[in-house]
C-alpha cells in the first residue's frame, strides 16, 4: 500500500514539475531574446541562452524616442484610476441592492443580469462610444467601454455585503445618524476588504492586460498602453513583411529590433510576474469565489 | 391606544408614510446612479443599436441616414461561405476546449491533490495558474518567439534537429493551426481552471477514502469510483455553463495568437474575429455587423436554455 501511494505520488510530482517547466520556458527564450545580440538572432533564431549577450535592446528602450516610457505612463494611469473608479460605483450599485429597504430589487437585479445575457455586440457599442460619447482618442477610450462594470462583479459584491455584513449593524449605525453613505464608507467597506481585494485584483489585471480598447477607440500614439504599443510594434512588422518587396529593408530597419522588440515585451508582462507572488493567494482565492458564484 | 393612533394615521394618510419611506431611500438611488448609467450606455444602448444590422452603413451619410435595406446583410453573408466557416470554427474549438478542456484540468487537480507538501502543492498551483495572467499581445510575441519564419526557435532549432532542413512559414499555413491554437489555449487556461475541481477535491470527506483502503481499493480505484463521482454535479455545472457559451469564442486567442494573419481564415476566423475585423475596416462592415446581431440572438438563446437545464439541477449554480 504504501509503495503505491509513492508511486502515485512520484508521478505526480514528476507531471506537475513537467508542467511548470512548459509554463516557465516561452518566459525564458523570450527574456532570452531580448537579451541577444542583433547579428546573433539573425544567424541562429531565437534560442534559451544568448549566444551573443548584448544589452543593446534594453539601451534603445530607455532612449527617449522608443515610446515605451510613455505607454508605460498611460498603462498605470489607466490601471490605476480605472481600477479606482471601478470599484467605487460597483459598490455604489451593489450596496442599496444588499439593503432589505431597497424597494423594487427584483426588477434591478434583472436589469443587472440581463446584460449578462445579451449584449449588442461590438459593432453597435463602437458606435455609441464614438458617435454618442465621443470617446474616440481619448483615455477614458482606454477605461470605460466596455471593462468599468460588469454584472457578475455587482452580484458578488452584492451577495458579499448581503451574507457578511449584520443587518444590525447597519441599523445601529442609522439610529446613531449616520446617512447611507456615511455607512457604506465606514461600515460596509472596511468590512468588505476580501471582496474588494478580489474585485480590485481582477478589475487591474484587467486593464493592465488590455489591448482591445486601444485597439478600436485609440489611433494617435501618444496615448498608446504597453499592450497597444507591442500590438502595434507586431502588425508594421507583419505589414512590411507582406507588403515589401525583398531588399528594400530601409522601412524594416527604421522599426525596433528583434530583440528591441522582445524587450518590450519583456517590460510589458514584467510588472505581473514580480507582483505575482505576493497577490498570488488573492487571485487563487478569486478564481474560487467566482466559482462558486454571486 | 398608540398603536390605534398610528394605524388611525396609516389609513388617512397613506401618502405621508410613502414620503417617509422615499425621504430614507432617496440616497440609495442616488448611489445606483451611476451604475446604472453606465450600463444603460455600455449595454443597454448597444442592444437598441441591433437595428443597424438591417442597414446599408454608409459612413458619409451617417447611421441613422444610411437606407434601410431589410434582411439583405444576412442574406449576403450567408450566401458567403464565410457564414459557415466561422459558426464551424468557433463550435468545433469551443467544443474541442470544453471536453478535453475539463479532462485536462481534472487531470491536473488529481495530480495536486497527490501532492502531500502543502508548501510545494501552493507553488505548482500557483505557477500553473499564471499564464491566466498573461495578455494576449505577450502570448502573440511568445508564440512568434517559436513559429516566427526567420528567427523562431522552431525553424531555427527544432526542424534542423529533426532533419527537416526547410523552413515552415507557420503564419501562412492553415493546416497546423488547429493544433497550435489547442497547445496555446491549453497552456494558458488548464492550471487556472483545475484550481476550481481542485477545491472541490480537497472538500471531499476523508473518512470515503479511509474506508475505501480497509476494503483494500487501490489509489486509481479511488480516484475512479470516489473522487469523479463526487466531482461529477460540478463537472456537469462547469460544462452546461460553459456549452451556453459555446457562441462566443475566447477573442484574444483567436486574433493576437495568430496576429490576425488573413493566410489562416479557414482555420482560425471565428465570430468575434470576424465581427472585429469589420469593424476596422479589414472586412465588410455590413456582413460583420450582421455576424454579431447572429451572435447575440443564437447566443442569447443558448445561454437561456443551458441556464435553464443547470437550474432544473441545481437552482443555487443558476445565473438567474
Amino acid at each position: 500500500m504504501k509503495n503505491e501511494n509513492r508511486g502515485w505520488s512520484i508521478a505526480a510530482h514528476i507531471s506537475l514539475i513537467f508542467y511548470t517547466v512548459v509554463v516557465i520556458i516561452p518566459f525564458i527564450l523570450l527574456i532570452s531574446a531580448s537579451l541577444t545580440d542583433q547579428k546573433a538572432i539573425y544567424a541562429n533564431g531565437f534560442s534559451f541562452w544568448p549566444s551573443e549577450f548584448s544589452t543593446a535592446a534594453y539601451e534603445y528602450i530607455f532612449s527617449a524616442n522608443s515610446g515605451i516610457i510613455r505607454a508605460y505612463g498611460v498603462s498605470i494611469f489607466v490601471t490605476v484610476v480605472g481600477t479606482i473608479s471601478s470599484l467605487i460605483i460597483s459598490a455604489l450599485l451593489a450596496y442599496p441592492l444588499s439593503r432589505s429597504i431597497m424597494p423594487n430589487r427584483t426588477f434591478w437585479m434583472f436589469f443587472i443580469v440581463f446584460t449578462m445575457l445579451f449584449n449588442g455586440g461590438m459593432v453597435p457599442s463602437y458606435l455609441v462610444w464614438t458617435q454618442l460619447i465621443h470617446i474616440k482618442n481619448t483615455v477614458w477610450a482606454l477605461i470605460l467601454p466596455g471593462f468599468l462594470m460588469n454584472g457578475f462583479n455587482i452580484l458578488l459584491m452584492r451577495t458579499f455585503f448581503r451574507n457578511t455584513i449584520p443587518a444590525e449593524l447597519i441599523e445601529s449605525a442609522e439610529m446613531d445618524g449616520a446617512n447611507e453613505f456615511r455607512i457604506l464608507r465606514s461600515v460596509v467597506v472596511p468590512l468588505s476588504t476580501p471582496v474588494l481585494a478580489t474585485i480590485g485584483l481582477m478589475q487591474s489585471i484587467l486593464y493592465w492586460n488590455d489591448w482591445q480598447n486601444g485597439k478600436i477607440y485609440i489611433t494617435d500614439p501618444s496615448l498608446f498602453s504597453v499592450q497597444n504599443l507591442l500590438n502595434r510594434i507586431m502588425e508594421d512588422i507583419q505589414f512590411l513583411k507582406t507588403n515589401m518587396p525583398p531588399g528594400t529593408a530601409g522601412a524594416i530597419n527604421a522599426l525596433p529590433s528583434e530583440s528591441a522588440r522582445m524587450a518590450i515585451a519583456v517590460l510589458g508582462v514584467l510588472p505581473i510576474l514580480l507582483a505575482y507572488p505576493f497577490f498570488q493567494k488573492y487571485f487563487v482565492k478569486g478564481i474560487m469565489i467566482g466559482a462558486i458564484k454571486g | 391606544m398608540e398603536q390605534a393612533v398610528s394605524a388611525t394615521i396609516r389609513q388617512a394618510e397613506p401618502k405621508k408614510k410613502k414620503k417617509v419611506d422615499f425621504k430614507r431611500i432617496w440616497p440609495l438611488y442616488v448611489m445606483m446612479a451611476p451604475g446604472i448609467l453606465y450600463l444603460i450606455i455600455n449595454n443597454y444602448l448597444p442592444m437598441a443599436g441591433i437595428f443597424i444590422a438591417f442597414k446599408q452603413i454608409n459612413f458619409s451619410k451617417g447611421i441613422f441616414k444610411s437606407d434601410w435595406i431589410g434582411f439583405k446583410n444576412f442574406e449576403y453573408l450567408f450566401a458567403t461561405s464565410d457564414a459557415y466557416i466561422i459558426t464551424r470554427n468557433t463550435i468545433l474549438y469551443n467544443f474541442f476546449f470544453l471536453i478535453a478542456g475539463t479532462i485536462l484540468a481534472l487531470l491536473c487537480a488529481i495530480l495536486l491533490n497527490e501532492i502531500k507538501n502543502l508548501f510545494v502543492m501552493r507553488f505548482y498551483q500557483a505557477v500553473i495558474a499564471m499564464p491566466n495572467l498573461i495578455s494576449w499581445v505577450i502570448i502573440s510575441y511568445l508564440v512568434f518567439a517559436f513559429l516566427g519564419a526567420e528567427t523562431g526557435f522552431v525553424n531555427n532549432s527544432i526542424l534542423p534537429a529533426l532533419g527537416i532542413d526547410e523552413w515552415i512559414m507557420w503564419y501562412m499555413e492553415p493546416k497546423y493551426w488547429p493544433m497550435i491554437l489547442s497547445t496555446v489555449h491549453f497552456w494558458k487556461s488548464i492550471g487556472f481552471s483545475s484550481i476550481v475541481y481542485f477545491a472541490t477535491m480537497v472538500g471531499i470527506d476523508h473518512s470515503y477514502y479511509e474506508a475505501a483502503r480497509l476494503d483494500g481499493a487501490t489509489r486509481w480505484q479511488q480516484i475512479t469510483r470516489i473522487t469523479i463521482p463526487i466531482m461529477m454535479p460540478v463537472i456537469i455545472m462547469m460544462t452546461l455553463l460553459s456549452v451556453g457559451r459555446i457562441f462566443y469564442s475566447d477573442f484574444g486567442l483567436f486574433y493576437q495568437a495568430t496576429n490576425n494573419s488573413g493566410a489562416l481564415f479557414s482555420t482560425t476566423a471565428t465570430i468575434d474575429t470576424y465581427v472585429f475585423n469589420g469593424l476596422l475596416g479589414i472586412g465588410d462592415i455590413g456582413m460583420s455587423t450582421a455576424a454579431g446581431v447572429y451572435q447575440s440572438v443564437v447566443g442569447f438563446i443558448l445561454i437561456l436554455l443551458f441556464n435553464y437545464l443547470v437550474r432544473v439541477i441545481d437552482k443555487d449554480q443558476a445565473l438567474f
